[in-house]
């Protein structure tokens, strides 16, 4: 496939995932609010807000790095989302993967937070510099697990291309690595409680407590930037983890069904739990998940 | 406070309104447009806005304990696309929650100005409108409107939820219409609404206007 018509069918890619995270953001809250006896927003108000957010007449700054910090975490979305195939075998949606990408796609994963920190610190606001620290050391924290159980999937698949380890869970759904690898999947899907920041893993926006954490001086345009950037976002990381554990997809719809279960995973053990205090949620990083992600290394190392 | 001190009535529109209500200046690309196509984009705007009214969550007295059950599921404002929101920046829809004392109105007026407009303000209760049971305290203001403007009232002391749900419903019914014009009012009549605030904030020490 040419260049031209690739990058014509990531543009339209970055868009249906925009709009495929603001249904989920939607959805999301309506499954909240129906947990919690109510009625709940219209499932389509996430592009509400996104566009009402962009007819707002005011948008103050505080800077430069406050200007680009939406701009980073949009570009740290998109650019992850374009470095994972999002169907293997089909050219139009294996965006632009390669060999080795993994490993850049487990460093773009932190990028837009650290361009959101760089930003937030910036707006000056007490909550914002709090939030930014219990981010920073929670991601330092989930990292880990996550990085090990990547490893274990890497070296059992031989390879750090994310089709590769796609093609070797092929052949019926016990040989997903989600059945094959169990302790990895363990480890990684415990980190991906944390990425998704939900509780008890809420304790960089956490409401209530430091009111809306980094964002909290953002407003209009920039926020309707950030909002974008996070449902990208999320589609790029529940891609990955289908990918990387639910043996990727054939179709559209298989990815629909599959990344919607990886996601509501996170968003139901959020509605359930109360949210942790940072060091307890650290603790929690370093402890049972780690210890299983180091126990699925050391397995695929005996096995090999 | 004694009201006598102030001009009882705001003063008039200085300057003729945006067609259709757009509800703020124009800027000089909007100008140029066309009318049906400026009146179109208004309402298109304008039913973005009334459907997602994101709310201060700031209470002043002690109407704000009816604000709570709105969010709970006997009430539930999120069904409107209303949210509760913990800062300015971020925030449509400030709620004035009945007694306003000095003090409070400090903060009120520093967190009005640092929304983005549009942005609209509820008066909640009669201690709004009048003072209510508080006319004659010596800390608490009297009339709203002399010092933020408002886009509406909701009677009663307190208001209860259902009144309060009422009330957001004709809020975006004028929205929609392109009838909530506060803060451009604010903008347009600046001086006489810096003066009555001054009049009453000794210890002035806030900018001209919080950015």
């Amino acid at each position: 496939m040419s260049f031209p018509l690739k990058l014509m069918w990531s543009v339209i890619g970055i868009l249906v995932a925009i709009a495929y995270g603001l249904l989920i953001s939607g959805i999301i809250r309506k499954v909240m609010a129906r947990i919690q006896g109510r009625i709940g927003p219209p499932v389509y108000q996430g592009f509400i807000d996104l566009g009402k957010l962009l007819v707002l007449r005011t948008a103050t700054h505080h800077g430069v790095m406050f200007y680009l910090a939406p701009i980073f975490r949009a570009a740290g979305g998109i650019g992850l989302y374009l470095l994972i195939p999002v169907v293997v075998g089909v050219p139009a949606l294996e965006n632009f993967s390669f060999t080795g990408d993994l490993l850049l796609v487990m460093y773009f994963m932190f990028f837009g937070s650290l361009g959101m920190a760089l930003g937030a610190a910036e707006s000056g606001h007490p909550h914002s510099s709090i939030g930014i620290s219990r981010g920073l050391s929670q991601m330092t924290a989930f990292e880990l697990p996550f990085a090990l159980a990547v490893v274990a999937l890497a070296a059992s698949a031989g390879s750090f291309s994310i089709s590769d380890i796609v093609m070797a869970q092929q052949g019926g759904i016990l040989h997903w690595n989600l059945f094959t690898h169990p302790l990895a999947a363990i480890a990684a899907f415990l980190a991906f409680l944390g990425m998704n920041m939900y509780a008890p893993f809420n304790i960089v926006g956490a409401p209530q407590e430091i009111p809306a954490g980094p964002p909290t001086e953002f407003n209009s345009s920039f926020l309707s930037l950030m909002m974008a950037g996070r449902s990208i976002f999320a589609v790029a990381k529940m891609v990955l983890f289908m990918d990387l554990f639910l043996g990727g997809a054939t179709n559209l719809l298989e990815v629909l069904v599959k990344t919607f279960l990886i996601y509501f995973w996170s968003v139901f053990v959020g509605a359930v739990f109360p949210r942790f205090r940072t060091e307890q949620s650290i603790r929690f990083f370093l402890g049972w998940p780690t210890v299983a992600g180091v126990a699925a290394v050391l397995l695929v190392m005996l096995n090999r | 406070m004694a009201s006598s001190k102030f001009p009882l009535a705001p003063p008039e529109h200085s300057r003729p309104h945006a067609p259709m209500g757009e509800g703020c200046f124009l800027g000089e690309t909007e100008r140029q447009q066309p009318l049906a196509l400026k009146e179109a984009l208004a309402k298109i705007k304008n039913w973005f806005r009334a459907n997602s009214l994101w709310v201060m969550a700031y209470g002043t007295g002690c109407g704000s304990i009816e604000l709570r059950p709105l969010t709970t599921a006997r009430f539930d404002m999120e069904r409107f696309g209303m949210a509760m929101r913990p800062t300015p920046r971020q925030s449509n829809v400030l709620i004035i929650s009945g007694y306003l004392s000095v003090k409070s109105l400090k903060r009120v007026i520093r967190a009005y100005e640092q929304m983005p407009s549009p942005k609209w303000v509820v008066g909640l209760g009669s201690c709004t409108i009048n003072g209510g049971m508080y006319w004659d305290s010596y800390n608490t203001i009297n009339r709203l409107d002399l010092y933020v403007p408002v886009d509406l009232y909701i009677a009663g002391c307190m208001p209860r939820p259902e009144a309060l749900l009422e009330g957001f419903g004709v809020l975006m019914e004028k929205i929609k219409a392109g009838e909530a014009n506060g803060w451009n009012h604010y903008l347009e009549q600046m001086d006489w609404y810096k003066e009555n605030q001054k009049k009453l904030i000794t210890d002035w020490d806030l900018p001209d206007y919080n950015w």
